[in-house]
């Protein structure tokens, strides 16, 4: 096991390389570059303005050199520094990085335990009206735009019942501590976890009631039946374990995006995260800090999916690490 | 007047006074990349560390000096010589005395770093510090604009304490910015808010009376807008949310809308014309575009009836503003005669929106209607900011939208778009359209040097007549993005930079 996962970690580095150079390119090739945009939000520069611009953001080089020092600098695990907000962007990222892994740990919980719970259920019922109702409200989650269901979300619970408040990580200006902290990021996690979590719930549910009524079908929930196992023993041990293996895929592919994946409802809430900071560099063109994040996504994507392995193990013994 | 009645008027008057204390939550879009002012020159920037930092003077909402750093000031007959005295006592947020020599280094710092301060001293000829509170600069030649380069965005002072003698572009200082100003900078989350505090021992004597400010960064602007209805901020600066959203939250309870505040940038829409190629190469195709453009219907519409329609050039904020100038209203059978004379055969027209928003998205559209009715061929290029940047700096367009500032004088934010001098690839700031014009050039340059004022207003009334008659750019509107308060926030917005001058007059009813 351990020289299956040394060897998925000395491919995820060269995957990442590979990702990092790619993304170089990919982003020089958008117009504009952040001299100008600097420029054009002090609504004026001259020509000496922007040349001291590009020369501090190392725009002067030619591209290569660029690339160069850029990947001298990942392979020294130093992701550069961000000009525009004269910080390194490691440091950038790190302080973003919690409110993130907050959030969407939080609605990447909420939504496998309620996916799986509600897409069980609809399996148990299959065919009854709670089945019916737990299908179409998932497909209705599933079909509507995440921030659209932000802004009403804000719109039922902040500004008409105001129970819940509608933007930020915590309350500005009261410096809780404790608990009351706890409770007050808590209160302003519920909405947009939530709004994530409600879309990612609703593919579970479908994904656990199909893969549910599959197994049913098979022969060794016959002989289970046969064996004379109570139902509820039988949906929980025998089909649920053996229906779970399709929603782990999919849960360890939707982890990969957990990272970069929350930039609208970030926006909308104002949640001081890193899907923010990343849609921000794109708009200022601000390449390092840009990369940087793209770095820290890419190397989350390689390690949940070695994880997914891993897990994948542990719910189906069956499936063995190649060597 | 019985001597009980005179005690009440004063007791009356005593209770509407300033109140000490309170804290004041204000939404900052979007969120500035750094806080020193001397580095950086973004709008939010200047919004948050117009507190922080302070220029030699302020500028009423007529554009008059007013005392800032310096408290009196003298300009010598001839134009050439301006001697500041500094308010004695001052001290930077970390102990230490302002004095001229800060003056001095700011000056030095600031035509390193700082673009529109190295075109506003360009006229300098020396500076000198007499004594540590008196400053005397000796200009090449009169230089009517330059009593008004002084408010805090345009020349902040820097302490020299800090800087001497380092990287500026790297000091560490630069995140935590040190001024003379009524606030102090305390600390950042980085993309939650910004901090500052009451600076206690301030210059003015009982200023400021806020304790605390929080500038809170909210990306969207709809949240903005709910951020404001639930309460959770009091103060919503211009442009902070959709224009379309303003006349709603204007009609909410305990709230106060004010245009003022603005009179030094003076905010001018235009649309840039690509002078050199294309049919709007051609100016009777330029004329029929300010024929065939609705602007009246703009303004109410997109707008919600905020601002004013151009009349040319010059902002009529500002100085040597004339409206005697020919006029281009609404009239579509005159832009198609226009369009016909100019010989235009539908060739595609490409137009950049801006984008800025909702409302600037909304405007393109009915502006491409507009010349759509006409007859002229539009072709709508859709980029985001950088992109927008890059096919401006090009040349790469034939119609764009834009805004710009004006900073209280021809010379300072309106001969720039149009002498030939500034025509230059690769910035989106200057001559971008192409225009050149001798006549004009030769205009603006007389015009910032001439002396005295009679004369300079004489030339600009002459350069704006033939700018409006070429039709270089076709001039939208004078901008007005409204600030929204709650009432109880008193005193806020007081001089011609608005809330960019900071909170130091500003007091919180209870």
């Amino acid at each position: 096991m351990i020289s299956f996962i040394a060897q998925r970690i000395a491919k995820a580095i060269v995957v990442l390389l590979a990702l990092v150079v790619l993304n170089f390119f990919l982003i020089r090739m958008a117009p504009g570059d952040p001299a100008l945009v600097m420029a054009g939000e002090a609504g004026a520069g001259d020509q000496v303005f922007l040349a001291q611009l590009r020369e501090k953001f190392g725009l002067d080089q030619p591209l290569p050199m660029q690339l160069f020092l850029y990947v001298k600098g990942i392979l020294s695990l130093d992701l550069g520094f961000s000009f525009r907000q004269q910080m390194p962007v490691a440091t950038l990222i790190l302080q973003r990085l919690p409110a993130t892994l907050l959030l969407t740990g939080t609605a990447f919980a909420i939504s496998l335990a309620f996916g799986i719970l509600f897409g069980a259920l609809a399996a148990r019922f299959a065919g009854t009206w709670a089945d019916t109702a737990i299908t179409v409200a998932a497909l209705i989650f599933y079909a509507t735009p995440l921030f659209w269901v932000a802004l009403m979300a804000i719109l039922l619970f902040s500004v008409t019942v105001d129970w819940l408040p509608s933007f930020g990580y915590e309350t500005v200006g009261a410096n809780y501590t404790g608990l009351a902290h706890v409770l007050d990021v808590a209160a302003h996690l519920i909405l947009p976890a939530t709004t994530i979590g409600l879309f990612f719930m609703a593919t579970y549910a479908r994904m656990t009631r199909a893969s549910m009524l599959e197994v049913n079908r098979l022969d060794f929930v016959k002989t289970a039946r046969a064996k004379g196992l109570s139902d509820t023993v039988i949906q929980r041990r025998h089909v649920l374990r053996n229906a779970l293996l399709p929603v782990v895929t999919l849960a360890g592919l939707q982890a990969g995006t957990l990272v970069g994946g929350a930039v609208l409802t970030e926006t909308v809430f104002a949640w001081p995260g890193i899907g923010r900071l990343m849609y921000e560099a794109l708009l200022q063109r601000d390449y390092n800090l840009l990369l940087g994040v793209f770095v820290v996504c890419s190397a989350m994507v390689l390690a949940f999916n070695l994880i997914t392995d891993l897990v994948y193990r542990s719910v189906d013994p069956r499936i063995e690490f190649a060597s | 007047m019985s001597f009980a009645a005179l005690c009440m008027l004063s007791t009356a008057a005593a209770a509407e006074g300033p109140k000490a204390g309170g804290v004041v939550n204000a939404v900052i879009q979007p969120e500035p990349p750094s806080l020193m002012m001397g580095l950086v020159q973004n709008g939010p920037t200047q919004m948050v560390a117009g507190n922080i930092y302070e220029g030699l003077l302020r500028y009423s909402p007529k554009l008059d000096p007013l005392p800032g750093l310096a408290e009196s000031w003298t300009v010598s007959e001839d134009g050439k010589i301006y001697t500041f005295k500094l308010v004695k006592g001052v001290t930077w947020h970390d102990g230490k005395p302002f004095t001229s020599a800060d003056v001095l280094f700011s000056i030095d710092f600031l035509k390193q770093t700082h673009a529109r301060a190295r075109g506003n001293l360009v006229q300098l000829d020396k500076v000198e510090a007499p004594d540590e509170s008196t400053i005397v600069f000796t200009l090449k030649q009169p230089f009517g604009p330059f009593i008004g380069i002084f408010e805090v965005g345009s020349l902040p002072m820097i302490p020299k304490h800090i800087y001497e003698g380092t990287d500026f572009k790297t000091n560490p200082a630069n995140n935590t910015p040190v001024g003379t100003g009524p606030f102090m900078f305390k600390e950042w989350q980085k993309g939650s808010f910004i901090r500052l505090v009451k600076n206690p021992n301030y210059h003015v004597k009982g200023k400021p009376n806020i304790d605390e400010i929080y500038w809170h960064v909210i990306p969207d602007a709809a949240a903005r807008s709910v951020a404001y209805e639930t309460g959770k901020v009091d103060v919503l600066p211009g442009g902070s949310v959709e224009n379309f959203d303003v006349p709603r939250l204007s009609k909410l309870k305990n709230t106060c809308v004010t245009g003022a505040g603005w009179e030094f940038f003076s905010p001018h829409s235009w649309l840039w014309l690509n002078n050199r190629s294309g049919p709007t190469a051609n100016k009777k195709f330029r004329q029929a575009l300010m024929f065939a453009i609705d602007r009246n219907m703009a303004k109410d519409v997109v707008w919600n009836g905020l601002g004013k329609v151009a009349t040319g050039p010059s902002g009529s904020a500002i100085k040597y503003y004339t409206g005697a100038v020919p006029k281009y209203d609404y009239d579509p059978a005159k832009a198609k005669a226009l369009l016909k004379e100019a010989g235009y055969n539908g060739e595609k027209v490409r137009m950049l929106p801006l984008p800025y928003g909702e409302t600037w998205q909304r405007w393109a559209e009915m502006v491409r209607q507009n010349l759509q009715d006409v007859g002229i061929n539009v072709e709508m290029i859709a980029t985001d900011v950088p992109g927008w940047n890059q096919k401006v700096s090009e040349w790469d367009y034939d119609v764009a939208f834009t805004y710009l500032y004006q900073y209280g004088d021809p010379a300072l934010g309106v001969g720039r778009n149009y002498v030939s001098s500034q025509i230059a690839k690769g910035s989106p700031f200057n001559n971008v359209e192409g225009y050149s014009n001798p006549e004009i050039d030769k205009l603006f340059a007389d015009g910032a040097v001439a002396f005295p004022d009679a004369a300079r207003e004489e030339i600009y009334a002459k350069a704006q007549k033939i700018l409006v008659e070429d039709v270089p750019v076709a001039w939208m509107l004078e901008l007005q993005f409204p600030t929204i308060t709650r009432c109880s926030v008193k005193n806020l917005v007081t001089t011609g930079i608005g809330v960019n001058d900071g909170f130091r007059d500003a007091w919180i009813e209870k």
